[in-house]
């Protein structure tokens, strides 16, 4: 009797230990063998990034020339004032902008230069006196009498950061009285050449699902392009009829003269390439109608979606980069279907006979029909009037970069922008807008990556996708500082390095591989193992318990 | 009929590259236009007029003479230019072979650092590509078939069968390998191929083989990639791509015959993409670049003929000429009828005036040729239908002077031999080839059983550049100089063994087979003109003692076959096979120690057996006592 309950004790103990053995050193080596390399990642910080609030504010300097205040009221003016709006978006993204004010009394020099008789003169020589940084504007109040403007002008935005406002009738007394007269129209200034609410919530777009109300804002936030690091700018000559037209065109002198100025100017936001090509026979995807009336062709407007494809198919991509292109298309139509017109939903001919598709370019119709002379033998030499047609492609260029041109109220002398087609303040705005769609985008990809990586367990997660996640998050909470601090320029460039390591992290071909592992699969192999092998333990686990109770019981019962 | 008889001479091949090392010091890369004119009495066709085949000068001084200028602005002059060209050869098996040539120049570098980024002729793609890997040198063709060259003598462009793409960069290219992978994807996807298959496995550098066919004085070979896909299909996904590369893609010019269900209704199919610089003049100070174009294809007599000797543009392409490409500078059709001066051989119809004579791969042929910028070329029914009928069958060729063929030797799957043997077909004179082998690293070449063989004995190389492979890294390179005697075979045997891959490695269909791309044979041939011995006929006699120069040997390249090897395949489901077995052996041995470990054991009385318990039973009812 003895033996057996020494050969039952033996024989539990062996039990138990194959059991312990199997818990503590099979299941943790079977683990650390078959789990995957998972870097650590910011998570607390980007779940922090992913509730976005975006403060952005502008330095604004309100000068009053001579005339328009008082001396005593002139030792009364506030030195700073700072006005606050508080926009709430969403749930998880709200904005606050801030303008700190600043007001003070103009110099001689400046006097001197409001002197000036024409407002773009004073213009200019207000900005060679001082320049002021990216992003801060200044607001110079002229009294009413002045004949800097003309008579029924009261604002004058200029072309770089200055505007010039009448001061327009004012009756009051006390300084308080005057700059709460004031106030609106400064903001109304400030409205047209800073950031306004309506672009930064379609900068937003990516972030924030857009109400189904306004269509228009939805269309114009649609046009531009995303913001990238870079573009490839692509014109394209396409002429249908090399038998009939020879065309010449001199795309390298007037990219010069006319595109390069504008980009130049707006390489702090985005780097360009530009090329240009020639296509032979190709033909737009619409026949175009013939209107006998004014034997002329048209193309109307509810065709034109279909034009772009066919060609499409011909422009090539850039093959040697992946930014973004936008195609500028110069299209000669061929002899027989001369003149050709774009015509409009009101049945109208469109006058600079082009028109552009969002997030794509533009296309301009050319017609050379002037050149068939009576004894015209094709085909026919033609020099293609550059001027003409990079004024159309500059405007398009700028609408598809997102350079808006609000319709100014009235009252409002926006100075034609120069040389370089972009006004200061123009870019600025760009800048604003950019920094805060890079912010957005870079926000939702970095938290979107991190979900994905948190629901799929399986996806090896390498110390360089950390690495750029982790440098993402930096330069993210970096650009929303300078934002908060109105550094302009280098809350631009932040967000540029946010999405570029985001998108980096992102894209990277080593999240693609997951060993993919279904579970199905997984089990297969594991059950002819572990089926076998746990069966026993756990019988004589169960066995070894149930007799444990039993004696427990029967040790009660003997005590009872 | 004017009875003047000057002709230029023009290569139909640009003087290609020397690669023998040997003489590479001699004979540098050269590729002026060399237009040699002579003057020679031509006795034979007198009713004939022949045409001046110029260089470009001539074509674009023609192209701005005319054409009335109605714009009073000055119309630049344009700095590129493009030419089209067709060659049909009727070869005496009764096939055809057509060779279509697109070639664009243009005088502009890629090489300085000013951008080049405003195309014209030139297409942007590949502007693109030149610029940003800075190539030197792009050398590209996709094949579907093997050209016979016994039964159709010498191609204008060599090409193996599958994919073979060759890229010399500029010697500022700093990480070669880095720009070699990035171009080969980009590439793949220019031309809709798997070139992004090739990696460093089966990317070689020759020493010697392969050297720039443009200006440029840079052979040191680390800046040369070479690789071949022997298993890439061809087909119009390839083709539509290299279409769209032409000025005038396919909507008029010569290429409107390119139709794909006629070209893949062939024996044979090459296209290729080759882009170099060139000199832009004689004095060659500076450079414009070339990009040409060719397609190469070869019509059955059985499949695409029906098995009648009679060759039309329509029958081989369904289509007909009605115009040149307009952005053309020359757009001509020229039509090898060098066995057939008299007429005898067959028949062309319309009948061409102009005729052409070039050498061409070292002999002297006679073309026939149609410009098509001219509107009577066209005729009164506006369209060309070329049409060449036999009248014999008749007529033998000469045989290719050097000609190669590679065949897999051995029996099971662990070892086996590659067997090269090379055909030298003069009759008096021998000449060295260069021949370069990429074997993959799955055979692993026993190099110490290289042997070369030509009439019996042993051919020792002069020049041997081996580097041996690395597994899953890079291939064998086996690069020789072999001196082909007169009028032999030479024989080179190398054995190796069969590698076992991993079961990742394997391609989806393993059974088909390896393939190994096809081994490049190289050479200076000795021209069939200096061949030609008894060289009474048709030759004025102060022509004939000394075999002139330029004519006396020239470049051939020729591809063997590729092989296809079977190594040892495993059956697929065995991992899990193997781990369900492994796994059951391993549980029930598990099983029996638990239960030797676990159970306790008892004596239990044994309880008496079936014939015991019938007796104890029997006993019982006797009233016995039990057992």
């Amino acid at each position: 009797m003895a033996t057996t309950e020494v050969e039952r004790r033996r024989g539990q103990l062996a039990a138990l230990s194959i059991a312990a053995v199997v818990i503590i050193v099979g299941i943790p080596l079977w683990w650390r063998t078959t789990e995957t390399y998972r870097a650590w990642l910011p998570v607390s910080q980007i779940k922090e990034l992913a509730d976005l609030q975006l403060q952005l504010s502008a330095d604004v300097e309100v000068v009053f020339a001579r005339g328009t205040v008082t001396p005593e009221q002139q030792k009364k003016v506030p030195l700073t004032q700072s006005q606050e709006e508080e926009v709430i978006i969403d749930g998880d993204t709200s904005l606050r902008y801030r303008y700190e004010i600043r007001y003070r009394t103009a110099t001689i020099m400046e006097e001197d230069a409001l002197n000036q008789p024409t407002p773009a003169v004073a213009d200019l020589s207000l900005h060679t006196l001082s320049e002021s940084p990216c992003g801060s504007l200044v607001v110079y109040v002229i009294p009413e009498s002045s004949s800097l403007l003309p008579q029924d002008v009261d604002v004058y935005i200029g072309q770089r950061r200055t505007a010039l406002l009448r001061i327009g009738g004012f009756v009051g007394k006390t300084l308080e009285q005057l700059l709460a007269h004031l106030e609106p129209r400064i903001k109304q200034v400030l409205q047209i050449m800073s950031f306004s609410n309506t672009d930064i919530t379609a900068a937003l777009s990516d972030r924030v699902r857009p109400s189904p109300g306004n269509r228009g804002s939805k269309a114009d936030s649609m046009r531009a392009f995303k913001s990238s690091p870079g573009y490839e700018i692509t014109f394209s000559l396409l002429n249908p009829d090399p038998k009939s037209h020879r065309l010449h065109w001199d795309i390298e002198g007037a990219v010069q003269t006319y595109i390069q100025p504008l980009l130049t100017k707006l390489s702090l936001v985005a780097n360009f390439s530009i090329d240009s090509q020639m296509l032979y026979y190709t033909m737009l995807g619409v026949n175009p109608r013939f209107d006998s009336s004014s034997s002329t062709y048209t193309l109307n407007a509810d065709s034109l979606a279909h034009v772009i494809n066919p060609v499409e198919a011909r422009l090539g991509s850039n093959a040697a980069s992946s930014n973004p292109v936008l195609n500028f298309l110069l299209y000669v139509p061929d002899a027989q279907h001369s003149p050709l017109y774009i015509h409009d939903r009101k049945k109208q001919q469109v006058p600079s006979n082009a028109f552009h598709s969002p997030r794509w370019g533009g296309i301009m119709v050319y017609n050379v029909d002037a050149f068939y002379g009576e004894e015209a033998t094709f085909p026919i030499d033609i020099n293609i009037n550059m001027a003409k047609v990079m004024g159309v492609f500059l405007a398009q260029l700028r609408l598809l970069l997102g350079v808006q041109s609000s319709t100014p109220p009235s009252g409002f002398l926006v100075a034609p922008c120069g040389s370089t087609g972009l006004a200061d303040w123009e870019l600025d705005r760009l800048m604003w807008s950019r920094s805060v769609e890079n912010v957005a985008t870079a926000t939702t990809t970095i938290t979107s990556l991190a979900q994905l990586l948190d629901q799929i367990s399986n996806i090896v997660i390498n110390d360089n996708i950390a690495q750029q996640v982790s440098s993402a998050v930096t330069s993210l909470q970096l650009a929303v500082a300078e934002l908060e601090a109105g550094n302009l320029g280098f809350a631009l460039q932040y967000s540029k390095e946010a999405i570029l390591a985001s998108e980096r992290a992102f894209f990277d071909p080593s999240l693609l591989h997951l060993l993919y592992f279904p579970d199905d699969q997984k089990f297969a192999i594991y059950i002819p193992l572990f089926l076998p092998m746990c069966v026993p333990i756990l019988l004589s686990l169960l066995k070894i318990v149930s007799e444990v109770r039993q004696r427990h019981r029967e040790k009660k019962a003997k005590n009872d | 009929m004017r009875n003047y008889s000057v002709f230029a001479v023009t290569d139909g091949q640009d003087s290609p590259s020397v690669s023998t090392p040997h003489v590479a010091t001699q004979n540098t890369p050269q590729t002026a236009p060399e237009t040699a004119e002579r003057t020679v009495e031509q006795p034979a066709v007198q009713d004939r007029q022949w045409e001046a085949t110029h260089g470009d000068a001539a074509a674009v001084k023609q192209d701005t003479s005319d054409g009335v200028h109605v714009v009073p602005s000055p119309v630049p002059h344009p700095s590129d230019d493009f030419q089209e060209e067709l060659v049909l050869r009727p070869l005496h098996s009764g096939d055809i072979y057509a060779s279509f040539q697109f070639r664009v120049r243009w005088d502009t570098d890629f090489t300085r650092g000013n951008k080049v980024s405003h195309y014209r002729l030139f297409p942007k793609s590949l502007g693109h590509v030149i610029s940003k890997f800075s190539v030197r040198e792009l050398h590209i063709s996709f094949t579907q078939g093997y050209w016979r060259t016994m039964q159709w003598g010498q191609p204008f462009l060599p090409s193996p069968p599958g994919a073979e793409l060759w890229v010399w960069f500029q010697d500022s290219v700093t990480d070669v390998d880095g720009t070699w992978r990035e171009l080969t994807n980009v590439l793949s996807g220019i031309f809709c191929a798997s070139l992004n298959f090739i990696d460093s496995t089966n990317t070689v550098q020759p020493s010697a083989s392969f050297k720039p066919l443009g200006i440029g004085n840079v052979t040191d070979h680390r800046f040369l990639r070479y690789a071949t896909l022997p298993r890439e299909i061809v087909c119009t996904e390839n083709l539509t791509p290299w279409k769209k590369l032409l000025p005038c893609g396919s909507k008029a010019g010569l290429a409107v015959l390119l139709k794909s269900e006629k070209l893949f209704h062939s024996s044979f199919h090459s296209q290729a993409v080759h882009i170099r610089p060139v000199c832009q003049d004689w004095q060659c100070k500076t450079t414009s670049w070339e990009l040409r174009q060719t397609m190469n294809v070869v019509f059955d007599l059985h499949t695409s003929g029906q098995g009648k000797r009679e060759w039309s543009l329509f029958k081989m392409f369904s289509r007909t000429l009605t115009e040149a490409c307009p952005l053309a500078s020359s757009s001509k059709i020229y039509i090898d009828i060098t066995d057939n001066p008299q007429g005898e051989q067959f028949e062309l119809s319309p009948p061409s005036p102009l005729l052409s004579q070039a050498v061409v791969m070292g002999d002297r042929r006679t073309f026939s040729v149609y410009d098509l910028t001219q509107q009577t070329t066209f005729g009164t029914t506006r369209s060309l239908n070329v049409l060449i009928r036999w009248k014999s069958s008749e007529g033998h060729m000469l045989r290719p002077l050097l000609h190669a063929e590679r065949y897999v030797a051995g029996y099971g799957l662990q070892t086996g031999e590659i067997h090269t043997l090379m055909y030298n077909n003069h009759p008096y004179r021998s000449f060295p080839v260069l021949l370069l082998d990429s074997v993959p690293w799955y055979l692993r070449l026993y190099i110490h059983t290289l042997t070369v063989t030509s009439k019996g004995k042993s051919n020792n190389p002069s020049y041997i550049h081996y580097q041996p492979s690395k597994d899953r890294v890079r291939p064998h390179l086996l690069e020789m100089l072999i001196q082909l005697p007169p009028n032999s075979v030479t024989e080179v045997t190398v054995q190796f063994e069969r590698a076992l891959l991993k079961w990742t490695e394997y391609t989806p269909d393993p059974n088909h087979g390896f393939y190994v791309g096809s081994s490049v044979v190289s050479s200076l041939v000795p021209s069939i003109v200096a061949m030609d011995t008894n060289s009474t006929q048709e030759r004025p006699l102060f022509s004939s003692f000394f075999p002139c120069k330029e004519e006396s040997s020239y470049f051939v390249r020729v591809y063997t076959e590729p092989l296809l090897v079977n190594l040892p395949t495993p059956d697929f489901s065995m991992p899990y096979n193997v781990i369900c077995l492994t796994c059951t052996v391993v549980a029930v041995g598990y099983g029996s120690l638990y239960n030797l470990l676990t159970r306790s054991f008892q004596i239990e009385e044994p309880s008496p057996g079936l014939a015991k318990r019938l007796a104890n039973i029997i006993r019982k009812i006797r009233g016995v006592p039990p057992l």
